[in-house]
């Protein structure tokens, strides 16, 4: 029907881009932060990061034959390593090999194929798949690894983290902690103040980076400036990380300043978890997010009201991938509703009156 | 309170405010201030936050247009053998041929008249014999036939007499319009809807604002920039003709800003009449766009199925300006224009001026185009010209340029799925969203398109432009719309057949009611006759 139509019209120049180009330029975003946290965490990042990254990639070439069809030029645009890649950024850096491998199974198969591939999915792969994991597995997704940076004495050398990859930590307790989220969250509900509760907390690792936390997440610093290096690139807008952090910052200012024994400082959200990631790198996926500026505003914002309400008031210590996922599914209806206003019309699409001159 | 800064800009060094800027300006600034004297050009761009953005979408495409604006125009076309004249160059009827084949016609000399209300005559571009009137392809990606005059030149080129008009202000407004009617002047930007019949809307409605659109916003192309830069004296008559001809106040005469030697000679030449200003536009297709264009300069947005007269605004090329020039102080009618040849495939890029109907083998020759390179032909600009099966087709009156390009310079073809990255729908100038109307397209869902908009597509390309994905949009838009006129028209046509047929149907009942009834009657006729027959026996 469309095939046959001979290339007559339309813009016979353009932008010398594709998708992969702007896959690639993603991963380039995420590598600082990427680099960091496999320093930080050592060898059995290095495992975990590599073993979800292919296996996303299988199951990607995995699907495509299902459905027959040629499955080179499909990887070669670059999604599924980033869905990997995105996916392990999140994971607890000393998780098992299984779970990089049921993650990206979720994320490729649930997540992106049964939708029909690249540009139908309706939730984001990667966060699609954190949750089934942390909901199916919650022990593995919750053991947060000590800094233990590579090439360090006390860190495991390259045989003993194939042990922790394979089999699992022997000592968990020796080497594990908990992420300053889940520290406030816990020590909170035994009523305790937050002079108390911050006594070794420092801003500044946090901000670096050095502290428990998800492979990827931890480094405020690297992540927003590759985030912001993306939207200097013009591969993502500032609508949706903007209004998203400047939510947290309000919502938990507001409450900070109402009550600043029982609700984190706005610096301590923006340094902890995945909010930076989430900002930058996955509530920006252009496939799950509206795609007009104020709906975009209006998206950002929604998940920066959930990632707020349930890192207070929640059960978890982190919300962003429920954040995310729920209003992946509210982005039809914001795409519905709001949209451009057409040259020459109304809001409603009427046509404009004629100007009584 | 920005107004302040913008001051303040011009005591900062420049390469200091140029790093300033670019540090400021991420892409998240989309609006730009509305034409004004002060602010440095610095400055010029930064966003003003206190009014409304007068300029919607768009791309910054790459220019090509040095090589061709740097030199003259080519002058010196050699006279090609034969003119293929076709007698639909405008929007609305086609002209009618006044002439017979054999026919000695002069240079100037009207061949086919106009008719109807909306519709254009066609002149001789050069002196000869009329050798044909047939059907021959059309500059069109199809080259479908259609009616054409060939004139084979006599190599004379020889001018029909004219009568020059002493002094064209003493004309009625009426009279204007008449002349600029008679000689075959359309819309020389691309849209050629004849220029009489906007005139005319024009002096209905009182225009108080007249657009010269000198954005020539298309990539490679640079006639209109050669034309403003060596006759700008000759545009700004064509102006104050145009402005008389429309009994009209004021004109505005829009160059964009990356033409400064056209906008430095427009200025001079406009001085003299305070009525006719002279302005930079921000460099930004698709600028010439005449309803962008409109918003920008007086903040108005022409409704949806309205004429731009309507609301005090009427907007001409500048092309169509110097036309207007020489068909009244002259009286030479359209019989040739200035066009662009350029592209990567092209030896000699230049701006040449050409008889109509030349045959674009002649100009590739003339200006040495390869065509072992030649990936694509295109008449008219890269972003909405049309691409052309071969070399064999006239150049017409809309034809602003020729394009010769290689495959490097051409958009990747290979079409990916949509990555809904929204890049369409933040370069869309009319407000569309691209990427929904594709999608449903391609499901069939042409209702849905033209919901979302359709018919509101301007064709501009800069959804097409901008895809990551290589995905022709404006194709399937036109597809799309296409199909939309065919489904109505089979729509319309079978309600016609149905009508017929149910009329018919209505009409055999009737008769077969009629029958019925008069075999009725004549059974009770008959009954009545043989009662009273036997009546009579009863008595009798």
């Amino acid at each position: 029907m469309i095939a046959n139509i001979k290339p007559g019209c339309g813009a016979h120049v353009g932008v010398k881009a594709n998708v992969s180009h702007i896959m690639w330029q993603v991963m380039l975003a995420i590598t600082p932060a990427t680099v960091f946290g496999l320093w930080c965490f050592g060898w059995p990042a290095l495992n975990l990061f590599i073993i979800t990254v292919l296996s996303a990639v299988f199951f990607e070439v995995f699907c495509l034959r299902l459905a027959g069809r040629v499955a080179k030029p499909v990887i070669m645009d670059g999604s599924a390593v980033l869905t990997g890649w995105l996916l392990a950024m999140t994971l607890p850096p000393w998780a098992p090999w299984w779970i990089g491998v049921v993650g990206s199974g979720l994320a490729i198969i649930l997540g992106k194929q049964v939708y029909g591939g690249l540009g139908q999915n309706l939730f984001n792969p990667a966060m699609l798949a954190r949750v089934a994991l942390l909901i199916s597995f919650p022990v593995e997704m919750t053991t947060w690894a000590n800094v233990s940076p590579l090439f360090f004495s006390s860190s495991p050398g390259i045989i003993e983290s194939w042990h922790i990859t394979l089999a699992g930590l022997e000592n968990i307790d020796a080497s594990t902690g908990a992420t300053t989220l889940g520290f406030t969250k816990t020590e909170f509900s035994q009523n305790r103040l937050l002079v108390d509760i911050l006594k070794d907390y420092s801003g500044f690792f946090n901000f670096i980076g050095w502290t428990r936390g998800s492979l990827g997440e931890t480094s405020t610093l690297l992540l927003g400036l590759g985030g912001f290096w993306l939207i200097r690139q013009g591969v993502i807008k500032w609508y949706i990380p903007v209004s998203l952090l400047l939510t947290v910052v309000l919502l938990s200012g507001f409450f900070h300043v109402m009550d600043d024994q029982h609700y984190v400082s706005p610096f301590l959200h923006l340094s902890s978890g995945s909010l930076m990631l989430v900002a930058f790198f996955i509530a920006t996926d252009y496939v799950t997010s509206p795609n007009t500026k104020a709906g975009q505003l209006v998206f950002g914002a929604g998940c920066g009201l959930f990632i707020f309400v349930i890192r207070s008031w929640g059960a978890y210590p982190e919300g962003a991938g429920f954040a995310v996922l729920l209003m992946n599914a509210a982005t039809p209806l914001i795409d519905h509703y709001i949209r451009p206003r057409i040259y020459g019309r109304d809001r409603k699409g009427k046509p404009l009156e004629i100007p009584k001159s | 309170m920005l107004k302040s800064y913008l001051n303040t800009a011009e005591l900062i060094p420049d390469g200091v405010a140029k790093a300033l800027k670019n540090f400021l300006y991420l892409p998240f600034f989309r609006s730009f201030t509305p034409y004004s004297e002060s602010g440095s050009d610095v400055f010029k761009r930064l966003p003003d936050f206190f009014s409304k953005p007068r300029i919607r979408g768009g791309v910054h495409a790459e220019q090509h247009k040095t090589i061709t604006a740097t030199q003259g125009i080519v002058t010196n076309f050699p006279l090609p053998k034969k003119l293929y004249i076709p007698l639909q160059q405008h929007v609305g009827k086609p002209a009618e041929p006044l002439i017979k084949v054999g026919d000695k016609v002069l240079k100037g000399q009207l061949l086919a008249y106009s008719q109807g209300m909306i519709s254009a005559p066609v002149h001789a571009p050069s002196s000869g014999i009329i050798v044909d009137v047939n059907d021959y392809p059309a500059p069109h990606p199809s080259a479908l036939p259609i009616r054409m005059i060939v004139l084979e030149t006599d190599g004379n080129d020889k001018w029909l007499a004219t009568k020059p008009v002493a002094d064209p202000f003493l004309l009625t407004p009426e009279d204007i319009s008449l002349r600029v009617g008679a000689a075959g002047i359309v819309g020389l930007g691309g849209a050629t809807f004849p220029t009489a019949v906007k005139l005319n809307m024009g002096r209905e409605n009182q225009i108080d604002t007249l657009i010269i659109n000198g954005a020539e916003c298309e990539p490679y192309l640079s006639c209109d920039d050669r034309l403003m830069q060596e006759r700008a004296e000759q545009i700004i008559d064509g102006v104050r003709l145009m402005l008389h001809g429309m009994a009209a106040e004021s004109a505005v005469v829009a160059i964009e800003d990356n033409k400064p030697k056209a906008y430095l000679a427009m200025q001079a030449a406009a001085q003299p009449y305070p009525l006719i200003k002279v302005i930079q536009i921000p460099t930004r297709y698709p600028m010439g766009w005449d309803r962008q264009l409109i918003r920008y300069v007086t903040g108005k947005e022409v409704p949806v199925g309205c004429r731009s007269s309507e609301i005090g605004v009427t907007i001409h090329n500048v092309g169509t300006a110097h036309a207007v020039h020489k068909a009244i102080r002259y009286g030479q009618p359209l019989v040739s224009r200035v066009i662009t040849v350029s592209g990567g495939a092209v030896a000699r890029p230049m701006n040449v001026e050409v008889p109509l109907g030349t045959l674009i083998s002649e100009l590739f020759g003339f200006c040495q185009v390869n065509p072992e390179q030649t990936a694509r032909i295109i008449m008219g600009g890269p972003m909405m010209g049309d691409s052309l099966p071969h070399t064999g087709l006239p150049t017409v009156k809309a034809t602003s340029g020729i394009l010769a390009l290689t495959h490097g310079e051409l958009k990747n073809t290979d079409e990916q799925p949509c990555i809904r990255c929204a890049s369409c729908i933040s370069v869309c100038p009319a407000g569309l969203r691209p990427l929904d109307m594709a999608n449903n397209i391609r499901i069939n869902q042409l209702d849905i398109a033209v919901d979302l908009g359709l018919k509101d597509c301007i064709s501009c390309g800069c959804c097409s432009y901008i895809c990551p994905s290589n995905i022709p949009l404006v194709q399937y838009f036109k597809y799309a719309s296409g199909e939309v006129a065919a489904r109505q028209q089979a729509q319309h046509k079978s309600g016609q057949t149905k009508r017929l047929i149910d009329d018919r149907n209505l009409r055999m009942e009737r008769i077969a009611r009629q029958q019925h009834e008069e075999e009725l009657a004549r059974i009770a006729a008959k009954a009545e006759r043989e009662r009273l027959k036997a009546a009579q026996e009863a008595t009798t």
